[in-house]
């Protein structure tokens, strides 16, 4: 993905921060979404008995945390002007290792290894792909979206891998305290590190100058290739860290685990005001973004609202999220 | 101008919240809720047409006719998490992974939610017990005795089955395979995976009929896949060549059998099934019965089940549909 003239004109007209001020704030996209958060949560309070219940939010956290995990990776990706559209495939690949480890006898802390070194190991090969041999992320992960997930069929067929140990189950349905499970404090966790290394540090600004403008970043002494490289890397540790979440919480592996997911990671990324082509986004918004798709989906969940309706609305909230900045341009110009 | 875009996004916000308005709440009803693989698939409609019988038989019974949008295990994990959230009675599942779901079903009846799946099971901690549209035995023998009756020298025959993990479809071909010695002379040539997918079926269907120029027939045990192989029939010119055969809605196959491209198929009645679902669910739920091995629960009209050691039952024979029949039963489901 690599921008024109005119594309990285387009965007040094939406700087990232440099304007920032109080009132900029308030006008941001994290506010208007947050304000949109609350009015979902509000109006579900209503709609609902139940919605207003601490198991039940709780339960309904489940719906996003394990896809929110890796979309804070997926978000320093995209602003950095790439994508992995093969983080579900890896979970898929992930799980499936996790359950050969087991049926070779590893405990807990092997599966966990095992999960999290073959995400790294998935991200590596994307991030090798495409950094050394220059080809597009988007080619490349769509090809081994098709290849991590089609190992996993091949390994597992129409079997299964389950008998975790009882351990395990921690990580996807355990609760460190009441009802904070260990999913949302994991969340938590993510997000405050990734909001600070991208907002806070020097690789952080090499993200955002990367995508603003690869060849200007190259030529103020950033390591492009390394830094998008760390960055499938990241991706693919996150896709272990929820695949293992998300095999511990089903308590098995299928190789149709995950299935889909690639597309809800991109959407939560996106309706988190992180620019599809590049340059621009933050934590808070996907962070956010994670919210209103979980509160959404739950919310209408409780209404036995059929799951296409669902989609339609999550559609809808997405549009609207790519149209913003067009009509915000739109009319200032007019 | 903040205001302007941000009311587009409340016209979204409110659109859900409008939505949400138009669900009675009935707290005094016994809530059943018929959880299925996915929405719009004409035999769970029809299941869930059934189940409405049975809670209009019973009464003060409000069914939940719910499923994900596609047949995933994590989807219909949300749909059950939102149901427990509810603090429904009873939910009667058709699984879309047999282990995937236990988990959240385990949690279900520790909240004291009375859980059974039907039609596709989930593993036995899981539920309460589980309810099968027949035997499996009966149908695995059932879909290779179609294929043969209708070829009385032998022949080729194919299989065109769902996903590589659908358990029902698995299980079946597993107990076809156990009885070919009674079917002399019927090979099975190869087995291809349609994903219950229509366009993929159609050309699985296609290949198995080039790369088997031979074939005689082809067994297709789900509601997807048969009406998309009679289509590839029909459209190869192959109809009075290849046989199809297998599981399939009437009102889908109608067509099939009117032009011979399917000489019969079979089916248990969706909407019996649903109705059973509902009327043991309900007997549960309502203590009337008690799910362990051995255990007789009476399912109105369908008579009585008897649980297996596994807490098991099956509900009755398939049925098989062929050109004298199926007039009278397209129109149903």
């Amino acid at each position: 993905m690599s921008p024109t003239d005119q594309t990285s004109d387009a965007r040094s007209a939406i700087p990232d921060r440099l304007q920032s001020q109080l009132e900029q704030r308030l006008k941001s996209w994290e506010s208007l979404l947050l304000l949109v958060a609350i009015a979902i949560f509000v109006a579900n309070s209503f709609a609902s008995p139940y919605f207003l219940n601490a198991w039940n939010l709780s339960d309904a956290t489940f719906n996003f945390t394990e896809k929110a995990m890796i979309a804070f990776a997926m978000a320093l990706l995209i602003i950095s002007g790439e994508i992995d559209l093969s983080v579900a495939a890896i979970i898929a690949l992930a799980s499936t290792a996790m359950g050969a480890a087991l049926q070779l006898g590893a405990g807990t802390p092997v599966l966990i290894l095992v999960g999290l070194g073959t995400g790294l190991l998935c991200g590596a090969f994307n991030g090798f792909l495409v950094t050394r041999m220059g080809l597009p992320s988007i080619v490349v992960t769509i090809g081994t979206m098709s290849l991590f997930r089609g190992i996993s069929y091949i390994v597992l067929g129409d079997k299964s891998f389950q008998g975790y140990p009882s351990d395990f189950a921690f990580f996807g349905q355990g609760y460190v305290f009441w009802v904070i499970s260990f999913e949302i404090v994991l969340f938590t966790i993510l997000a405050v590190i990734y909001g600070i290394v991208l907002h806070k540090t020097n690789f952080g600004r090499a993200v955002y100058a990367i995508g603003n403008n690869p060849t200007g970043a190259l030529f103020s002494g950033i390591r492009v290739a390394r830094v998008k490289f760390i960055l499938f890397l990241l991706t693919g540790l996150m896709a272990g860290v929820a695949a293992i979440c998300l095999t511990s919480r089903l308590g098995s592996t299928r190789p149709s685990i995950a299935f889909g997911w690639e597309l809800e990671v991109v959407t939560m990324v996106v309706l988190g005001g992180v620019n599809i082509l590049g340059g621009s986004g933050t934590i808070p918004g996907v962070v956010i973004a994670a919210f209103v798709m979980g509160l959404v989906t739950f919310g209408l969940g409780l209404l036995n609202v059929p799951g296409i309706v669902m989609s339609i609305v999550i559609g809808s909230l997405l549009i609207g999220v790519i149209a913003l900045p067009r009509l915000w341009t739109m009319w200032r110009q007019r | 101008m903040i205001r302007r875009n941000f009311t587009k996004l409340l016209a979204g916000a409110s659109l859900a919240a409008s939505l949400m308005g138009t669900t009675a709440m009935a707290q005094d009803d016994m809530r059943i809720a018929l959880v299925v693989k996915a929405l719009g698939i004409g035999f769970f409609e029809a299941a869930a047409k059934g189940a409405e019988e049975a809670a209009a038989e019973l009464g003060n019974v409000e069914i939940i006719y719910t499923g994900p949008t596609d047949t995933t295990a994590e989807g219909q994990i949300e749909v059950l998490n939102s149901l427990i959230a509810q603090g429904v009675d009873a939910i009667a599942v058709s699984a879309n992974d047999t282990d995937a779901l236990v988990p959240t079903l385990k949690k279900a009846m520790q909240r004291g939610i009375t859980v059974i799946s039907w039609d596709s099971g989930v593993a036995a901690e899981g539920r309460q017990m589980h309810l099968n549209p027949s035997s499996n035995a009966l149908i695995g023998n059932m879909i290779i005795k179609l294929a043969a009756d209708e070829l009385p020298d032998g022949g080729e025959v194919a299989l065109l089955s769902a996903t590589t993990t659908s358990t029902n479809q698995n299980i079946w071909i597993e107990e076809m395979m156990k009885v070919m010695d009674n079917y002399p002379g019927i090979e099975v040539v190869t087995t291809v995976y349609g994903d219950d997918l229509a366009d993929k079926s159609y050309r699985e269907a296609q290949g198995l009929m080039q790369s088997h120029p031979d074939l005689d027939a082809i067994i297709a045990p789900t509601s997807v896949g048969i009406v998309a192989a009679a289509q590839a029939v029909a459209d190869a010119d192959k109809i009075g060549q290849v046989n199809v055969t297998g599981l399939g809605l009437p009102s889908e196959m109608a067509g099939a059998i009117e032009s011979g491209a399917s000489k019969s198929f079979a089916i248990w009645n969706p909407i019996d099934l649903g109705y059973s679902a509902a009327m043991i669910a309900h007997a549960l739920a309502s203590e009337s019965a008690v799910a362990e091995p051995g255990a007789e629960i009476s399912i109105g009209r369908m008579g009585t089940i008897t649980l297996d050691d596994a807490n098991e039952a099956a509900m009755a024979d398939p049925f098989i549909y062929d050109a004298s029949n199926i007039d009278e039963f397209k129109s149903i489901f």
